[in-house]
């Protein structure tokens, strides 16, 4: 659906986008993340025809999004930053009004409004002026505006962003609700809502795509496995021992913990499950076992170890 | 076309439906006002050869609201839809650029004229009372509002490119508040050269004085409507490019 192939963006004397290529297949959901300022929303403009690229291409649906670009945008539903609307209007005359813009005939734009409404949960507000409601509703506006020409691709930039949790949630589920039927490319520097919602990540930094994965893979790569923390009630030396014995341990940490029972943390080697290990171990020599859990890399720290910015401005 | 057409409503629903729109209205109508009792005020002390509409135009009143009004009016146009993002939705849809750029000029003469009718309503009412019509006919009236429409074009064309090269309101109405008053004293300068000489053969017609004068006293010159249309094209012509220069490498 997206092809983008070397896609660099230069403003005056400062590289925005350096260099990219990714490609997006029909019905996937992706999500671009980065820190403010990765190039993110530069992407997405691109991507959305606004602006040129200073060199490469981006092809969307076979159609380059700048020669080609009526083709193109008929294809895509895009929601920019801070989703900007007619605040004077009220919502179903702002729809109809943009339905018309995206060339979409009198009788068409009605019932395409309709169904986008009821689609964004709508249908309620549609005499109220945009610039009175809330802003989870005006999110909903910004997405039912995105919709409302029935794009193959909806490129949304930061869409639950100045939400409250509720509104999020809402948000997500609409956004999710639009898998299968469309191509999502969601862009965001909240890392739970890629985890929920997207298929595959790209995490951007200053201008260049550093990793594209499922979230689940982008983890496992993390630090070559997962860790276990396990708290059994046996003696501290035979503990120690019995990991020093296992090959598939890279490290361990030993601690004792309340009572009889200590605390022990395994890192294994090139992620590998060590859960069936231990308790074979505890089974054969009669430990006591009270927990035994795998803590995974969460997409954080995959985010911070990529990107690592925070280094830079701690010093 | 028709999306033009939804694009013109879209601009004339922006001044008809805010609070700005009838506050210009207001004070445009206020000016008028103003211009209408010193012009009473000429009527009633002495006989006055000049036709009505005329009268109207020596009052002065009408530089100061074409000059004060038309960056008022524009300066919305492109610099608050840059300022607040929508020109970000708006340009991402399947309008072409000359259509955006039509419908915001149209738009605004549109406003423009209709605060302007008040006038009409204050030359009804001397026409009303004068003791005779040979003041006030529809050549004069006729030849007074198509003044007013093309100094209009002229400067809320101005008042276009000034919006469209910045995204602050403030900013726009400065620059073509500046533009304007440049024309203005461009004018002046015109009016003060002595005619025919070699060196200036363009500066008369920038005697905005003189022709303003003659479409008030109802005399229609062709050349001068070819001056003010071209002017306003070329103005325009600059705002459409300033609007394409984001697509420029």
């Amino acid at each position: 659906m997206i092809e983008v192939s070397n896609l660099t963006k230069r403003y005056a004397g400062r590289t925005a986008v350096d260099d990219i290529s990714f490609t997006v297949a029909r019905g996937e959901i992706v999500g671009l993340l980065g820190p403010n300022g990765a190039g993110k929303s530069t992407t997405m403009r691109v991507l959305s025809g606004f602006m040129p690229a200073t060199s490469g291409t981006v092809r969307v649906g076979g159609f380059d999004v700048f020669h080609d670009a009526d083709e193109a945008r008929r294809r895509i539903g895009y929601m920019p930053e801070n989703n900007p609307l007619y605040p004077e209007m009220r919502v179903r005359e702002y729809l109809k009004f943009r339905a018309r813009l995206k060339g979409l005939g009198w009788k068409n734009s009605r019932s395409r409004v309709d169904t986008v409404m009821e689609q964004c949960g709508l249908k309620d507000v549609g005499r109220r002026i945009i610039g009175q409601l809330s802003k989870g509703y005006k999110q909903r506006v910004g997405l039912a505006d995105a919709l409302v020409h029935e794009p193959e691709l909806i490129i949304l930039d930061e869409p639950t962003v100045g939400l409250d949790p509720h509104q999020i949630r809402s948000v997500r589920t609409l956004i999710k609700s639009l898998a299968g039927k469309h191509t999502v490319l969601i862009s965001t520097h909240i890392l739970p809502e890629v985890e929920m919602m997207c298929g595959r990540v790209l995490i951007m930094f200053g201008g260049r795509v550093l990793a594209s994965d499922t979230p689940e893979n982008l983890q496992l790569r993390m630090a070559g496995g997962s860790q276990v923390i396990t708290e059994i009630a046996a003696p501290e030396k035979a503990l120690r021992e019995a990991w020093d014995g296992l090959p598939e341990v890279e490290q361990f940490n030993v601690s004792a913990s309340d009572g009889k029972f200590f605390r022990c943390a395994l890192i294994a080697r090139d992620g590998f499950d060590l859960r069936a290990t231990v308790f074979a171990i505890t089974q054969k020599n009669g430990w006591e076992l009270r927990e035994l859990t795998r803590s995974r890399h969460s997409l954080e720290d995959v985010y911070v170890q990529v990107t690592k910015p925070s280094q830079e401005e701690r010093e | 076309m028709s999306i033009f057409l939804t694009l013109l409503r879209r601009e004339l629903a922006a001044f008809f439906y805010s609070i700005n729109g009838y506050l210009i209205i207001a004070a445009v109508a206020l000016l008028i006002g103003e211009s209408f009792s010193t012009v009473i005020a000429i009527l009633g002390s002495d006989p006055s050869p000049m036709p009505v509409t005329e009268l109207f135009y020596s009052t002065n009143y009408f530089w100061m609201i074409v000059l004060l009004a038309a960056p008022v009016m524009t300066m919305r146009l492109f610099a608050l839809e840059k300022a607040s993002g929508t020109f970000e939705t708006l340009m991402t849809t399947q309008i072409g650029d000359v259509a955006v750029v039509a419908a915001k000029f149209c738009g605004a003469i549109f406003f423009y004229l209709v605060a302007w009718l008040p006038l009409l309503l204050c030359l009804l009412i001397v026409g009303h009372y004068a003791r005779q019509h040979t003041g006030l006919d529809a050549g004069t009236v006729g030849g007074m509002f198509l003044g007013i429409f093309l100094i209009g074009c002229l400067f809320i064309s101005l008042g276009c490119f000034a919006s469209a090269i910045t995204n602050s309101q403030m900013a726009a109405a400065m620059v073509s508040f500046v533009l304007g008053m440049s024309l203005f004293s461009l004018a002046f300068l015109a009016k003060a050269l002595p005619p025919n000489s070699d060196l200036t053969q363009i500066i008369p017609y920038f005697n905005l004085f003189d022709q303003m004068d003659s479409f008030a006293r109802g005399v229609v010159d062709t050349r001068v409507i070819i001056f003010y249309l071209s002017a306003s094209f070329f103005f325009l012509f600059l705002t459409l490019r300033v609007v394409e220069s984001r697509r420029w490498k």
